[in-house]
């Protein structure tokens, strides 16, 4: 009887064991045989013949993400399925999707995370296909940058996001400032803020900042140390410069507008969720702001746009946003470069999202019909172009900086908050994380 | 004297002796039933309890990266990192501060209202529902309402004198306690109300008979007769609150300065935030499974000692 048992069962699990080696074999000829789902010659259109493509982005997105997705869908034979994901979810579905292949065939990323996600192989190189766009060399660089591994290109700009200084032209009238002229320096910036405050009208505040957010500071103080000059990290992105000059006039500023009362109370605790929201109420004087909310903003207040200045001029911005890749797992590569393809054109850039106060990623296309009507919207597709506007590279960007408690958030709340000669401890831990 | 071995011929319609042939095969059936009714069952336990469990064991001793998959072994380096990590030692004291906070202040205040709404009048129905209809909400909606509450952007309880809910360690840890408090004690009432149901009006009786005051009858008699469910209320408060998390990374995100951040937060950093390190995670859910199975195992032996 044991010995039948003992039989039945090694059978049983040799039978499983030659069907799970079956099952990886398949998996894997599958995999080679549709390397990168190309299907002849790559061309710079790609393939328009009817098929579905499924594409996945996160909530923050959704506006621009299904006016693209709609304009393509009613010019183009290919259709585009959409997902938004909850941002908050994100990396955990792209996650689980990667492993067991099951990413969609297009899938946006936040572009401080592009670098990471390269080097884990979720995109398909892309290098030859955007050699083949005749406007290459103007589609916005530090995305394409951010999305180069090992000399392979794997990631084109959906939708840029930038950094630049808002504010609240009625405040500003009524604390005698100009309110056609934004601060032009951080010391400026400082002295419109402390006066505003000054008015000591109840709830409202000089400024604001994400006190307890990572991504926030990220977005809105490194432009600050840029168009100083100077640079936050090395190129490999693994070692921090936190703790240069420009930096620490950064820190100091905002620590004497605090101690000043001139910064909303709201901004100790602020993880992000909601940091834009006081100025959109009218409460706060002048605060670097995302430049993709402007036409939300203005609905309540008259709003004034400037980039975002050093400590004494220069002009800078974060060219934040998403970026743009054909999966690891797709098997309509050229279908899904047709529409990566038509998103850089004209059509997409100046159709679809010029004309949704998004900012477009071609430096040829900054100046067009729908920018040309608010001078607000030219100056910030111009910022994306300086020299000092960056896409921060790091493998470890969001451990790093993003991720609640990163060791960024350590160092700016003690030099506001804090202990503020903790700065070079705070930078190497920074660093130690880069590192990694 | 007949040979031990010898076999006699059973009645007819006598049950068959253990052991013969025909008590055999109908054990066989009546077992082959039993396995036929629990199957569904057990096959359900094997899907969604044993195979996770099995998974994340597996997980914990290899490298395996949210993007990379699994790297082949890496043990016992995922638990010395997991040791070693700068946030591990403070997410374990937070965690343990906090559930120490919440069982004690939850199990006294859900024993004070259900001894509150225990005798009936007018106003009990009244009571018991309305401490009890937090408990209907989900837990991450009651944490979005009251950090819409705390946010100073609309200062609702601004009344209340206090700058920031959630700007300091402190006031981060007793706002999410209240938070807590308000969403489980209608719960824990609800449990230990039917325990104190189950006392026999006869033994208050015989307690005041005997010419015990109030306290004497609270301490002497409720207490003891309603240990079952006290502890049934603590096991499942520790329980809880040891494997926090929607509650904290709604309000805080382990924020201020990581200040609040439990366990099963650190969990979910090392998977998705950040380290994109599921081997780690793992390793560290292991830990978490591992305590949680001693702190029962102690509050269980406790149970059954008072029982005895």
């Amino acid at each position: 009887m044991r010995t039948r048992i003992t039989r039945g069962y090694r059978r049983a699990v040799a039978s499983l064991a030659v069907l799970g080696l079956v099952a990886a074999m398949a998996a894997c000829g599958s995999s080679d045989d549709e390397a990168g789902g190309s299907s002849g010659a790559i061309t710079a259109e790609g393939t328009d013949d009817g098929a579905e493509l499924t594409l996945w982005t996160r909530a923050p997105l959704e506006l621009q993400a299904k006016a693209l997705v709609d304009a393509y869908n009613k010019t183009h034979k290919n259709q585009v399925k959409l997902t938004i994901v909850p941002n908050d979810d994100y990396v955990a579905k792209v996650g689980a999707a990667a492993g067991s292949g099951d990413l969609p065939d297009l899938f946006a990323a936040d572009i401080v995370y592009v670098p990471n996600w390269t080097k884990a192989g979720l995109f398909s190189d892309m290098t030859e296909r955007i050699g083949k766009l005749p406007y290459a060399d103007k589609i916005n660089q530090g995305h394409v940058k951010a999305g180069t591994y090992e000399g392979k290109e794997y990631v084109l700009p959906f939708v840029l996001d930038l950094s630049v200084i808002f504010w609240n032209k009625k405040l500003y009238k009524e604390a005698g400032l100009d309110p056609e002229k934004g601060p032009t320096t951080l010391d400026e910036f400082k002295s419109q803020a402390l006066a505003v405050q000054k008015l000591n009208k109840p709830d409202t505040y000089g400024t604001y900042f994400g006190g307890n957010c990572g991504g926030c500071n990220v977005f809105t103080w490194f432009p600050m140390v840029w168009a100083s000059g100077e640079e936050v990290m090395d190129a490999e992105g693994t070692k921090a410069l936190l703790d240069g000059p420009a930096a620490q006039k950064v820190y100091s500023t905002w620590r004497d507008l605090q101690t000043a009362g001139a910064v909303h109370p709201g901004s100790k605790d602020e993880t992000g969720a909601t940091w834009v929201a006081a100025f959109q109420e009218g409460k706060i004087g002048v605060m670097p702001y995302p430049a993709t909310l402007l036409k939300t903003a203005a609905k309540t207040v008259d709003v004034g746009v400037t980039p975002i200045p050093g400590v004494s001029g220069g002009q800078s911005t974060f060219v934040g946003g998403d970026g743009i890749g054909i999966s690891k797992d797709s098997k309509k590569a050229d279908q899904a470069w047709n529409f990566l393809s038509w998103l850089t054109s004209e059509d997409a850039q100046v159709g679809v999202l010029a004309a949704n106060d998004s900012s477009v990623a071609r430096s040829d296309l900054a100046d067009n019909q729908y920018s040309s009507k608010d001078p607000r919207v030219a100056m910030i597709n111009k910022v994306a172009g300086e020299p000092a506007s960056k896409t921060p590279y790091a493998v470890n960007f969001q451990q790093a900086y993003n991720a609640p408690g990163s060791p960024w958030v350590t160092l700016l709340r003690n030099q506001v908050y804090g202990d503020a000669g903790a700065l070079a401890a705070d930078n190497s831990a920074v660093t130690g994380v880069l590192g990694q | 004297m007949a040979p031990a071995t010898t076999l006699t011929k059973p009645p007819e319609g006598a049950t068959a002796p253990p052991g013969t042939p025909r008590n055999r095969k109908k054990r066989g059936g009546q077992a082959l039933t039993g396995w036929a009714y629990a199957a569904p069952t057990a096959l359900f336990v094997l899907i969604f309890f044993v195979a996770p469990i099995l998974l994340v064991g597996q997980m914990s001793v290899s490298d395996w990266g949210l993007f990379a998959g699994n790297r082949g072994v890496n043990a016992p380096e995922n638990f010395t990192d997991v040791l070693d990590d700068r946030l591990f030692w403070p997410a374990v004291w937070f965690t343990v501060k906090y559930t120490v906070v919440t069982t004690v202040i939850l199990l006294g205040l859900a024993l004070g209202l259900a001894m509150l709404v225990q005798e009936a009048n007018r106003w009990t129905g009244f009571l018991r529902t309305s401490f009890l209809v937090p408990s209907a909400l989900g837990l991450a909606s009651a944490s979005l309402l009251f950090y819409a509450l705390y946010s100073p952007q609309s200062t609702p309880l601004e009344f209340l004198g206090i700058d920031s809910f959630l700007g300091t360690p402190n006031a981060a840890l007793w706002s999410t306690v209240a938070l807590i408090v308000w969403r489980f004690a209608g719960f824990y009432m609800l449990l230990l109300l039917v325990g104190l149901q189950g006392i026999s009006g006869d033994v208050y009786e015989a307690a005041r008979l005997d010419g015990a005051n109030r306290w004497q009858t609270f301490r002497y008699v409720t207490i003891p007769l309603l240990k079952s469910s006290l502890a049934l209320c603590a096991i499942l408060c520790v329980t809880g609150s040891m494997l926090a998390f929607d509650q904290f990374y709604i309000l805080t995100k382990g924020g201020p300065d990581n200040s609040t951040l439990t366990i099963v937060q650190l969990v979910y950093n090392f998977a998705f935030f950040g380290q994109n390190n599921l081997g780690k995670a793992a390793a560290l859910s292991v830990l978490v499974l591992g305590a949680l199975l001693v702190v029962n195992l102690i509050q269980f032996r406790g149970l059954r000692e008072k029982e005895s």
